[in-house]
Parts: C-alpha cells; structure tokens; sequence
C-alpha cells in the first residue's frame, strides 16, 4: 500500500506527496506526459534528445547538476515511447533546492547552442554504443517498423537513424518545449520524509506562477487491423540466428492488459517457465527464450524471442514456438501455475515498496493513467484473473495473421 | 517577486545513522547476522559461501557449480525446485563473486518455512545431473560468441587477465574451458565448498525470533558436505604499464579500459582515494564527464572506479567514444589524471564533492537491505562501524593538499595498463 495525498496547482499542475518518515531522502519526480509517440516523421528521437537537452541549463540557472550536487542530491531522467520522466533524490532537508531547479527549467531553458551541439553528439554516441556497436543491437530498429505501419510507435525512442538527431535545430527544440514542457501535462510527484503541509507550501511558491500554457491534445494515427502475416529477414554479423514474433495487444488501460502480462510470466517468468522447460532444456533449441510485453499506453506489442542452438533450423524453431502458443489458446492453465504466476506478481509489488525512487515514479504513472490510487488496486486486478480469460486473450492475439516476424540471421 | 537566480539554503548532512546487524549463531555454529527492519512482510536471507580451492586449470568449476546448485537434487528434479520457489512468490538467486559465492533467497515472511526445505535440498543434496550440466556447456558457449562481439566486455576482459593473469580476479575465460568441465570435479567442488564451516548468513527485512528460530531448524545441524577445503589466497604484483590493441573492423565506436592494481579498502588512505575518484570520474559532474561528455561529445558516459577484493584491489576508467575521436579521448584521460597530480582542486569543487559524496551515502541507506550491504563490506574486509565514522571524517576535512598528494601517490598514467577495442 502506497499512501498519498493529492492537490492540482492554479495552472493546472498536478501535485502528489507520500509521506516516508522512515528515511532521511526525498524525491521529487516529474513525469512529463510527452514521448517518442508524439514526435512528427523526419523528426524523431527528438523527445530522447530533448530530454539531454533538459540538463543544458534553464532560464535563471546556468547548471542544472552542479547546484543539485552541491547539496548532496543525484538526479536522472528517461524518456520512452510514451512518457518523459526526471527524477532527483536528495537529502530531505535539502527539498527545496529540487523544487527551485525543477520549477525553473519548467518556466523556460536556456537554450544554449553549445548545449545542443554537444547533446547532439552525446546522443549520437548513445545511439552507437547501444543500437550500432552491439550485436542485435538494432533489432528494434527493425522490429517497430515491422510491427507498426501508421502509428508512431513505429520508430524506438532513440529515433529512426542517426541523420535526423544530427539535424535537429533550436527552432524544433524551442517549439517542441512550448508544446509539451507545461504545468498541464506534468505530474510532480515528492515523496520521503517530507510533510504535505510543506510541499504544498513549496509547490505554490515554486511552480505555481508559471503559466499553464496551452494543453496539449493527443491525436495519434491509429494502427490499422492487421490482417497478414508479416516477415523480415535480415542478415547481421552475429554469432546465432535469432527469431522475434510479435502480436498487437490491447492498450495499457484495457482491461485485459493485466492477462496479457501474466500470460508471458507463464511463458516465460524464471526457470518453471514453459518457454524455458520445453524449448531451452527439454527440446534444446534455443540458448535464450523470453516472452514479455511493452506496456504501451496505445495498442502494445507481444513479443517472443529467442536464439537459436546452432545446427538447430529457423523452421523448426520456429514450429516449436507456435507449439507452445497454440497451447495456450486450446488448453487451460492449471490452478497451480496460475496462482504461481499471481503469487510471484504480488511478491514483486511488495519488494518495490522497499524502494522510494519506484514508489514515487509508479505514483505519478498511474496518475497518468487516471489515477494513483490505481496502484494500489493493481494486485487485486490479478488476483481476480481466471485460466479462462487467459485463453480467450490468447485466442484472441497469438493469431498467425496478427503476426509480425523478424529472422535475424547470422552471416555464414 | 520571487528571486528564482538564488539557490535555496541547504545543509550539508550532519548525522548519518548505520544499523549495525545483531551478531548470533546457529547450533552449528554458522554466524548469522540479521539487521530486522522495515514494515513489509518480507525478508533476504543471504547464504555466503567462501570461495576455495581455486585451480587455474578449471577456472569455470565455482561459478558452475554455483549456476547449476539448483538445478537438480536427490528428493527435487530442477523444475521442481524452479516450481516450487515460484509458487511460494520468492527468489532464488545465484550469485558468483570473485571472492564469495551467494545464495539468496527473497521471500514474503508468511513462506519462509516453504521455501527454506528447498534451500536445505539445494546445499546437501544437490546432485548436477550430466544432462543439465551438457545444456549448461552448450548455452553458456553460446551467450560467451555474443559477449566477445561486445567491445565492452572484450575490453574488461582483457584487462582483468591483463592485471591479474590467470587467477579468480582475471581468468581469460575462452569457449574451450567449458569443455573441460564434468560432474566429478562439480560434485568434488559442492562438498568442499557447501558447508557449514565455510558459510556465514545475512538476513535482512522483518526478521525477528521466529525467522531466526527457522533458520536454525533447518541449517543449524550438520550438514552433508565436510570435504576439506582450502580459502582462495592470490598474491599480486603491478604489471607493467602497456597498451594493448584489439583491433576491430566494423567498429563505430572503442571501448576502452584503463587501470591499476591498487589499495583496498583496508588500507587507511582508501576513502582518500575513493574522494579523488570521485573528482575524477565517480559522479556525473566529475572531471571527466565534464570534459569528454558534456565538454566535447565525444561519449555517452565516461566514469572511473575502484574495486575493492579480498587480496587487492583496482582502479579503473571505463568509456566508448566514437572511433574517430578514439586518440583525443585517451590524451584528454591523461591530460585530466596529470592535472589532478599537478595543480589543487578549488575549494568550491571539493565542498561540492564533499556534500555529495555525504549526500549519496546517505541515499545508499535506503532500507534494510543496504545497511546489510553495508556491514558486508566491513565484514569482508575485516573492518568494524568505526570505519564508516573515519571515511565521513575524511570527505568532510580532506584538504586540497591531500588530494593532489594521493593523486601523485596512486595514480600514474604510464603505470596503467589501456586496453582499446575497436578502432583508433
């Protein structure tokens, strides 16, 4: 049970606060509701960008991590398809110097050319170092692409190629702050031992003269049906061949997203998974198995992957994959594997209450879903799921034709 | 009108409380310490198992066994253990340490008396089936030809075996060592090494009498394995300073690794050395990152560190630049290391280096799990709280005199051992 208590700002800012009085930290965390999604073609990775960006100075501050550090604080941010989230902890009774370095950079940047010059590279560098010079690196370049044809989360956040983060210009970035870095599409969340009381104090004197600005309206193309199955190969210098198939499923708010994220714990959550006995140790034909989800606030991915034993056929790999999914849709999961699937779901929500970083950042996404107090009414959303349900929602996604396929080969 | 140009007041952190853990045994004699603290229903309980007979021609044998502990024992086939853990909401994990090898368990407090039967099976009656380890061999030669295309782990690996050869600390492990392994060398292994003598357990969460009286029920008798043992004892001596080429075609960008053989944390100028790392390369605002990150773009991250191990310890700085800046990275390194041993730092960067060092300690104390990190790396080191005290002392007087003097003592650009992947 994470506790809170919640105020909106004049401009339209929406404040939460969990009091911890068993530590001496703080946190303040800003989600930003802005990601990749919203960026145009021809323009993306520029949310990622942005948000280097971020740390080039604001308006009335020349640094950013230098007055943070200053007063014995850490901070960092990540930005994904769908939201921009920044974060500091500090020692708690050093709150207010987060409050003035995160209202500031709210109310304007500095927009230095030599900030954006240098991100530019970093950024470029990032790009490299974990899309590039890796192998496998850049399945999700392919991967998006393949999987989505109109909607923007056809590109990964750290944007289609290289070209487009070198072009990026300061018009973009001013326009893209004034767009999207306002008081209505923030959600801040302080956590630790601090008091309501004061962080509401705090929150009026820093955030609320700045102005509201104009609310973003979302209006994203929608991904049509998919109707065919979808392939790609392509040839890399890898060590193994490798297969990743992916299905649409429902948006983060559906009501059957919670099925879906326990269906891949049944496939694939630890060693008494399915995926992992039959395919890894019972028929040896991958070396690594995994199926998970991408918890997208729209229409989300699916996704099986696997690297194949060598010797071992994409063909017959492959089989053994649609095996195990075909399973899921013809034969019910047993009493005792799904209440090991739910158990394990709910040990894992209790270990993230150790944790005053991840309570505040579920805080503020689950405002942004609606609600905070969604997250404490999530276990009991798996706590109800039934093997039936599990079934239909397998029937109704692992569909040959609602598949996109990626054969990552190895050069000979 | 608010003066949003003037940054707030703020303290430096004064008081920084440790948890030492209580200090108890089980009938055994196993020392078990347990620091209970926390409101959820949950507890760690770490297993921690000396490493020993360490022999150079089997450098994969303790790791293995450590993977394989769970996969098979006489009353439980690996997937029923695997099960079993899982229906009960906890974990189990195997961790393989230079020095030690763990065992840990996370569970909620209402499975405890679960879930520890399987962990009993697990250190007596494991038997490392043939047809686990044949899959084991085969997965893990296939994640290392993934790992060697990485210039990252090429290049720690390279330095590792560069500074300490072919001991715990450096094996150059290549797909031809885990052809030697087999289940007679595992199974020799698991009874020298799992046994009461050679273990200590630390708990951690709400762990109260009735945990501990657990515990004791089920790991204070006698256990299976009593083979003799001997702990790892590796003696090491500075190699000299070289670089070393791994040259790569289709690389965008290095990777590369440079360092020393230095101090651990027993020795009393560490924290002096941690504060220098610091300045250095141990924060985001550090020299280095402010110079080859956010100064010039020529990475995503730079950062250097020390490693303390039970018989030595390592300094080391650890980047990927793009290929082309590959050469100005390197003498902006050096260039940085060379101004630390020649001019003072300014007391406006160290004050800022000392708040946050206070600071981020403070923030590692985060709940009962951290305090337990803690009292490990005293304990294993052979230090008692005092050394926490002594370490706040030093980050808060340390002068700027005595970081240059520790720059010149311990850091050396032509001692140090660069390894680069990639192209230059």
């Amino acid at each position: 049970m994470v506790d809170f208590n919640r105020f909106t700002l004049a401009n339209g800012l929406k404040v939460l606060v969990h009091e911890d009085p068993t530590t001496p930290m703080a946190v303040l965390n800003i989600l930003y509701d802005v990601g990749a999604r919203d960026e145009e073609e021809g323009k993306t990775g520029f949310a990622h960008l942005f948000e280097h960006l971020m740390f080039g100075g604001s308006v009335n501050i020349p640094s950013y991590d230098e007055p943070l550090q200053r007063v014995g604080g850490e901070n960092n941010a990540f930005t994904s398809n769908d939201i921009t989230n920044y974060y500091i902890t500090l020692p708690a009774e050093n709150i207010e110097t987060a409050f003035w370095l995160e209202s500031d950079r709210m109310l304007s940047l500095a927009f230095s050319e030599k900030s954006l010059d240098t991100q530019r590279n970093v950024v470029m560098e990032e790009f490299k170092q974990r899309y590039l010079n890796q192998p496998y690196g850049d399945v999700w370049l392919k991967l998006r692409p393949l999987a989505y044809e109109k909607h923007p989360y056809r590109w990964p956040t750290i944007g289609q190629d290289l070209a487009q983060i070198e072009n990026a210009k300061m018009e973009d970035v001013k326009a893209f702050f004034k767009k999207h870095y306002n008081p209505q599409n923030a959600i801040l969340v302080v956590g630790g031992n601090v008091k309501t009381e004061d962080v509401k104090a705090m929150a009026e004197k820093w955030f609320e003269p700045i102005p509201a600005g104009n609310k973003y309206e979302r209006n994203l193309p929608k991904e049509p049906e998919q109707v065919q199955a979808k392939t790609l190969t392509v040839n890399a210098n890898v060590p193994l061949n490798a297969i990743y198939i992916t299905f649409k499923m429902p948006a983060r708010l559906d009501p059957t997203y919670q099925v879906y994220d326990l269906m891949t714990d049944i496939f694939s959550q630890g060693q008494s998974s399915r995926l992992y006995n039959s395919l890894l140790k019972e028929q040896q034909l991958f070396s690594d198995i995994n199926a998970y989800i991408s918890s997208s606030l729209d229409e989300g991915l699916f996704i099986v992957e696997g690297k194949l034993i060598a010797g071992v056929t994409m063909e017959v790999a492959e089989k053994a994959i649609w095996a195990e999914l075909e399973k899921m849709t013809t034969t019910l999961v047993s009493d005792d594997e799904l209440t090991k699937v739910i158990n394990k779901s709910e040990s894992i929500m209790v270990f993230s209450e150790m944790n005053l970083l991840d309570k505040a950042m579920n805080l503020a996404y689950y405002e942004l879903l609606g609600d905070a107090d969604l997250l404490n009414a999530e276990i009991e959303k798996y706590h109800s799921i039934t093997a039936l349900q599990i079934q239909e929602a397998a029937k109704t996604t692992l569909q040959k034709e609602k598949s996109s396929t990626l054969y990552y080969l190895a050069n000979a | 009108m608010l003066n949003r140009t003037t940054a707030p007041e703020f303290k430096q952190v004064n008081e920084i409380n440790f948890i030492a853990p209580k200090a108890q045994q089980l009938a055994n004699g196993i020392k078990v310490f347990t620091v209970n603290a926390g409101q959820q229903e949950l507890v760690r309980i770490e297993f921690i198992f000396e490493n020993v007979n360490y022999d150079q021609s089997k450098p994969l044998q303790a790791v293995t066994v450590n993977s394989l502990i769970n996969n098979g024992t006489k009353t439980l086939t690996d997937k029923e253990i695997a099960e079993k853990v899982d229906y009960y909401g906890a974990f189990l994990q195997t961790e393989y340490g230079a020095d030690h090898t763990t065992i840990t368990l996370h569970s909620l407090n209402k499975h405890l008396v679960s879930v520890l039967p399987i962990v009993w099976s697990i250190f007596n009656e494991s038997i490392f089936p043939q047809h686990e380890l044949d899959i084991f061999i085969q997965n893990q030669k296939q994640k290392l030809q993934v790992n060697l295309q990485k210039n990252d782990f090429l290049a720690r690996k390279t330095f590792a075996n560069t500074i300490f050869g072919n001991t715990a600390y450096g094996s150059d492990i290549a797909a031809a060592d885990y052809d030697t392994l087999n289940r007679a060398d595992l199974l020799a292994y698991f009874k020298a090494a799992y046994k009461p003598e050679n273990c200590i357990i630390v708990a951690a969460g709400k762990f109260e009498e009735k945990e501990f009286q657990l515990l004791n029920q089920f790991f204070g008798q006698s256990w299976e394995n009593a083979a003799t043992s001997s702990v790892n004892q590796f003696h090491f001596s500075a190699v000299k300073g070289s670089e070393i080429y791994i040259e790569k075609d289709d690389a965008v960008q290095s990777a590369l690794r440079l360092g020393n053989l230095t101090i651990n944390r027993k020795h009393q100028d560490f924290a002096k050395l941690q504060i220098l790392n610091t300045l250095l390369g141990g924060y985001f605002g550090s020299r280095l990152m402010a110079n080859i990150r956010e100064e010039k773009g020529y990475t995503y991250g730079i950062g250097s560190g020390i490693a303390s191990l039970k018989h030595a310890g390592y300094f080391f700085i650890a980047t990927e630049v793009g290929t082309a800046v590959c050469a100005s990275a390197l003498t902006e390194i050096e260039k940085e290391i060379n101004v630390l041993k020649s001019d003072l730092v300014s007391a406006e960067e160290l004050d800022l280096v000392r708040n946050y060092m206070l600071g981020s300690l403070l923030g590692s104390l985060e709940n009962a799990f951290s305090h337990a990190d803690k009292f490990k790396n005293l304990y294993f080191s052979g230090l008692d709280y005092s050394y926490y005290s002594d370490y706040i002392q030093t980050v808060k007087t340390i002068s700027p005199e005595e970081i240059k003097a520790v720059a010149n003592e311990y850091l050396d650009w032509n001692a140090m051992t660069k390894v680069v992947v990639g192209k230059k």
